[in-house]
């Protein structure tokens, strides 16, 4: 049925728009007055007239009868008619079509990015609804500063603190990677390579962003796990088999071409007369870069690690499969290690009750995440305001 | 080194080289920019403690010299360049030559004012520092002090040397941009339309300054405005289709030129 409501609407839009049209031509008359608006608005004030009447029909029948009823494409269509019908009717010399349709453009507009920031909404009140019953359970104060994370063990224990120094160790780990091997790319790309060189080498880093988490996942748990642990077997030190460090480095190497690529950006952007003055005051290259180039650029590559930063926070695959999932309290990069979002995967995966606090707690964690990720947006935010304003 | 025999080959040399030495010498220059001959077969002498200036409707050539002048063509892809400029006798294009050492001896400032994002103090302390020319903190003070003067800055910045010299007044920052440039000591002062972004208050108060650095320093000056030339410069180039056209004394040039595309530019018949 839905196919057919469809159908049935998409002919009306047609219709209406050729049948609109058609008559504001015919308005037209040799001497007479002419048109206000193209004819073409005519049309499509007619089909818009008929899409928004034949879907509110749809809808509504849809809801009182059932979708799979027949009546459903029967009412579009019914409704549909008689709307495009009352809007041909009112089609005349001085009708102010095209007025109408960029009123209803705007409104169609409006209601597209309200989508976006109603979903958000929905999703931050869901979030701290069902954080507010997990809380209920478990006091807020031994949720945010206990020491011990088991969900599943009798009884729970609801300690945060565990997941959030693994959270900021692997996080860590990755930025010490990832910060000095992105930004000395960016200075390469964008101050020394030839525009040849820069038109291989961007696409190519940018690639890297494109690989799914997940495959960089395996390759972190098959590849670079293993090898972290040989390695520190050599220097005598003992290694969990999921560490810290593996989780890290691999995703490190994630968020790489973020920073680069944000980060070559920027610093594209510092004007060139800023080094032109600095040539002409005799500095070499490097002296321009380290000394005008880069604090110029700075509070733009400090919102590029921020960006980079909330998203190694919220990656959850490489650390799931990477650093393993025991809570340890640990700030020793050897040692395996979890992290909130790897804590909501593994507590919402597979069948849950949920009214459970175990359950429940996914919630508070995911909370948690998004007040600590906005956060880190908002400074992100306030520093490249502030940056925009560097140079003019 | 490729010393060349400092003759003046003008059919009539003009006054202000009399009695002057030359600082800046070209023969026979040629410029490309991949395509398009942007300055043909130019030759000049351009005397020491004076201003030169060049003037020219716009795409003559006129700045593009000036920029062969320190180099800075160097970092623009494509442009060529033949011919000898020289400065004090020496070949600036000798493989011998460092240009960071020329530019720390022939200055510039630009058209639009391009002060480091950096206090004002930082903006004049830039050259000091990466040439070394101050061995402690109060040396470096002293040469950033008596620059932000000779630029007739100092007393409308002295209680600010630690604000954003991107927060002065545009013509504050052209003004500080000379201190920077006059901070490393140059011999040469390059200035490409140093007033174009500015209002004639600020105008007055640079031509003011250029007409007292001519003291010490070679100013070569590229401008539109054909009053500002007669202002300030004591020699005047005029600039056409990248050929120079007629340089004499800036008196003459605009009284009595010798060359009909100069007397139709500066009368006003085109440009």
């Amino acid at each position: 049925m839905a196919l057919l409501t469809l159908l049935a609407i998409a002919a009306l839009v047609l219709a209406g728009f050729l049948a609109g049209r058609q008559r504001a031509v015919g308005l037209r008359t040799a001497g007479g007055p002419s048109l206000h608006s193209l004819p073409a608005y005519h049309g499509l004030t007619t089909s818009a007239t008929a899409l928004v009447a034949a879907g509110a029909a749809a809808l509504a029948a849809a809801f009182v009868l059932g979708a799979s009823s027949i009546a459903v494409p029967f009412a579009a269509a019914i409704a549909g008619t008689a709307a495009a019908a009352l809007a041909y009717s009112r089609i005349e010399t001085n009708f102010r079509a095209r007025n109408l349709f960029e009123s209803i453009t705007l409104v169609v507009l409006i209601a597209c990015s309200g989508v976006a920031v109603l979903t958000t909404i929905g999703i931050v009140l869901s979030v701290l609804f069902e954080s507010l019953i997990f809380f209920r359970e478990v006091s807020p104060i031994a949720f945010l500063t206990g020491l011990q994370w088991s969900p599943t063990a009798s009884p729970p224990s609801f300690g945060i603190v565990p997941l959030l120094t693994g959270t900021f160790l692997i996080t860590f780990i990755a930025i010490i990677v990832a910060g000095p091997l992105g930004l000395l790319s960016a200075i390469y790309m964008a101050e020394y390579a030839t525009p040849r060189m820069r038109g291989i080498l961007k696409p190519l880093l940018e690639m890297l962003a494109g690989v799914p988490t997940v495959v960089l996942g395996f390759f972190a748990a098959l590849t670079v796990a293993p090898l972290v642990r040989r390695a520190g077997e050599q220097l005598g030190l003992s290694v969990a088999s999921e560490s810290a460090l593996a989780a890290g480095l691999v995703m490190g190497m994630m968020i790489v071409p973020l920073i680069s690529s944000l980060a070559d950006d920027i610093i594209n952007a510092v004007p060139q007369s800023l080094r032109d003055g600095s040539y002409a005051m005799g500095a070499t290259k490097s002296e321009t870069i380290k000394r005008v180039v880069l604090p110029a650029a700075l509070p733009g590559v400090v919102s590029a690690f921020m960006l980079a930063i909330s998203r190694a926070v919220g990656e959850t695959m490489i650390v799931v499969m990477a650093a393993g999932l025991a809570a340890n309290l640990s700030f020793n990069p050897l040692d395996a290690v979890t992290t909130i979002t790897v804590q909501i995967a593994t507590l919402l995966v597979g069948d849950q009750e949920f009214d459970s606090a175990k359950t429940l707690s996914a919630f508070a964690l995911g909370l948690v995440l998004f007040v600590f990720t906005l956060a880190l947006n908002f400074i992100a935010l306030r520093i490249v305001q502030k940056y925009r304003e560097q140079y003019e | 080194m490729n010393m060349i025999p400092q003759t003046i080959q003008t059919p009539t040399t003009p006054d202000i080289l009399a009695g002057k030495p030359v600082k800046i010498l070209a023969r026979n220059v040629d410029i490309h920019y991949g395509d398009k001959h942007a300055i043909k077969n130019l030759s000049i002498d351009i005397p020491d403690r004076a201003v030169s200036s060049f003037i020219g409707p716009s795409g003559c050539g006129k700045s593009t010299f000036l920029r062969a002048i320190n180099r800075m063509n160097d970092t623009i892809p494509g442009c060529r360049i033949a011919g000898d400029i020289t400065l004090d006798g020496q070949n600036i294009y000798d493989r011998a030559i460092d240009v960071v050492q020329l530019r720390a001896k022939v200055g510039m400032v630009f058209q639009k004012p391009n002060p480091f994002p950096k206090s004002v103090f930082e903006n004049v302390a830039y050259g000091p520092r990466i040439h070394g020319l101050a061995s402690n903190k109060t040396e470096l003070e002293e040469i950033v002090v008596a620059s932000l003067r000779k630029a007739g800055l100092f007393e409308e910045v002295k209680d600010r040397l630690d604000h954003p010299g991107t927060g002065l007044s545009g013509g504050q920052q052209q003004r500080l941009c000379i201190a920077r440039a006059i901070a490393v000591n140059p011999e040469v002062i390059l200035m490409d339309e140093p007033c174009s972004a500015l209002d004639p208050i600020a105008t007055a108060r640079i031509e003011e300054l250029i007409d007292e650095l001519r003291q010490n320093f070679c100013i070569v000056i590229v401008t539109h405005s054909m009053q500002q030339a007669a202002r300030v410069s004591q020699l005047t180039a005029f600039f056409h289709l990248g050929t120079l056209v007629e340089f004499g004394d800036t008196g003459k040039v605009f009284t009595a030129p010798r060359d009909k595309r100069t007397q139709d530019y500066i009368t006003g018949r085109f440009g």
